[in-house]
């Protein structure tokens, strides 16, 4: 955990106002102790992506909430694919699993519908 | 290690190719394949790297021109990666950006439904009276090293059951570990709740993770940095023997392949960047009688870009 000072001692071309305003937005949401910001690893690299998405991909901040929502929903889809697959594995009965795999191989094929 | 492809190819951008070129060219590919937006595709992320190090060598004048010139190869342009998103949104983490907030659950008694049909509402009392125990929450502090290596360890809960929790290989700070049945007593022949084992990581007095890297400051001796050599390095799986290049500095970062956080749960194994610091101690009489005599042939002033940020 580090506080913003840290973190914009840590990316050199950070700017205080835009990663306020990212805040603001909701972009970014690090924790609060004592009323001061602190930001966890996964705050940290957020900030990078959103960094990387602004000056590597030139997307503006008109677009950025669009992109971010779609990536927030894409890994929240992708932690939902794993919680299952992680269940899946952890009660049902092998021959299960293997009948479930099997029928997910032939429904890519086109075989089922 | 050196990644030898031609920069200029990877970039598809002429050899005269101007820097909007190569700054449109990088942005396009970086558009396509930056990891965080095509997780889990190993050859994004491949993709991704070699575009990244073209567009390092490629976007400063100066290496631009020696690589020009024949005096670097492509090689050793790879970055030290910053921590990456994708590391963390993947696992339990990531639900600080969930859209319903970090509280939300992530499955409701409709997603199940529209998964499984009716027959699975859960949650629900199933009209039998058998209610499931509820999940309880614990807390547990491991080594550094046993969250990178994974280790079974021992938790004792409050009403004195003990459990063994086996912490997995890559095990990241805040990480939550489900036990399945360990929570509290289901009722009318209910099945038992879960618990709930979040980690806490301890910090290392020389390692700091970053993803699934592992940093470290290495100190060396200056005759270490000027003549090169082999030197022994301290890795989280025990210290391997490396190869100083001569001519090395300070913060010249060195890599060790696959030598960070082994391969877990479909993530690669992770590097160990060693960055190098050298360390004079107290000099002898020789050295001190050398420097006196020593006149460079072209002084150095290490002060230079401050003085002019001035």
């Amino acid at each position: 955990m580090i506080s913003i000072e840290i973190l914009i001692a840590q990316n050199s071309g950070l700017d205080r106002r835009d990663l306020e305003r990212w805040i603001l937005n909701d972009w970014v949401r690090p924790g609060r102790q004592s009323g001061v910001f602190v930001f966890q690893e996964i705050d940290v690299a957020r900030v990078k992506l959103i960094r990387e998405l602004r000056q590597d991909m030139d997307i503006d901040e008109e677009a950025l909430p669009v992109i971010l929502s779609l990536v927030d929903q894409l890994y929240e889809m992708r932690r939902r694919y794993h919680a299952l697959g992680d269940a899946i594995a952890e009660t049902a009965p092998d021959d299960l699993q293997r009948k479930l795999a099997a029928h997910l191989v032939m429904r890519a094929r086109g075989g089922l519908h | 290690m050196a990644n030898l492809d031609d920069p200029y190819q990877t970039l598809g951008v002429a050899r005269s190719a101007t820097p909007d070129d190569i700054r449109r060219a990088y942005r396009k590919l970086a558009k396509q394949h930056h990891p965080d937006l095509n997780p889990g595709n190993l050859k994004s992320e491949e993709a991704f790297k070699k575009v990244s190090a073209a567009n390092e060598l490629l976007s400063d004048p100066d290496k631009r021109a020696r690589f020009d010139r024949g005096e670097i190869d492509a090689g050793g342009q790879e970055q030290a990666q910053g921590p990456s998103y994708r590391n963390y949104a993947d696992n339990a983490a990531g639900r600080r950006y969930s859209r319903g907030g970090p509280e939300a659950t992530e499955w409701s008694a409709e997603d199940l439904e529209g998964m499984f049909g009716s027959m699975f509402g859960t949650g629900r009392p199933r009209g039998d009276g058998r209610i499931r125990g509820q999940d309880e929450h614990y807390s547990l502090t491991t080594d550094f090293l046993d969250a990178i290596n994974g280790a079974v360890r021992r938790l004792t809960l409050p009403d004195g059951r003990t459990l063994d929790v086996k912490i997995p290989v890559g095990t990241t700070e805040r990480q939550v570990l489900r036990l399945r049945g360990q929570g509290g007593a289901g009722q009318g022949g209910g099945p038992s709740g879960d618990a709930l084992i979040t980690v806490q990581v301890n910090p290392h007095t020389h390692f700091e993770r970053s993803g699934n890297d592992i940093r470290l400051i290495l100190p060396i001796t200056i005759s270490e940095a000027v003549l090169g050599g082999p030197v022994q390095v301290p890795t989280p799986q025990g210290p391997v023997k490396m190869q100083i290049p001569p001519h090395s500095d300070s913060g010249t970062e060195l890599r060790l392949r696959g030598r960070g956080v082994a391969a877990h749960g479909g993530h690669a194994a992770g590097n160990l960047y060693a960055k190098l610091s050298v360390v004079i101690g107290t000099p002898d009489a020789a050295l001190e009688e050398f420097l006196t005599q020593w006149k460079p042939q072209v002084p150095a002033n290490p002060r230079k870009s401050m003085e002019e940020r001035q």
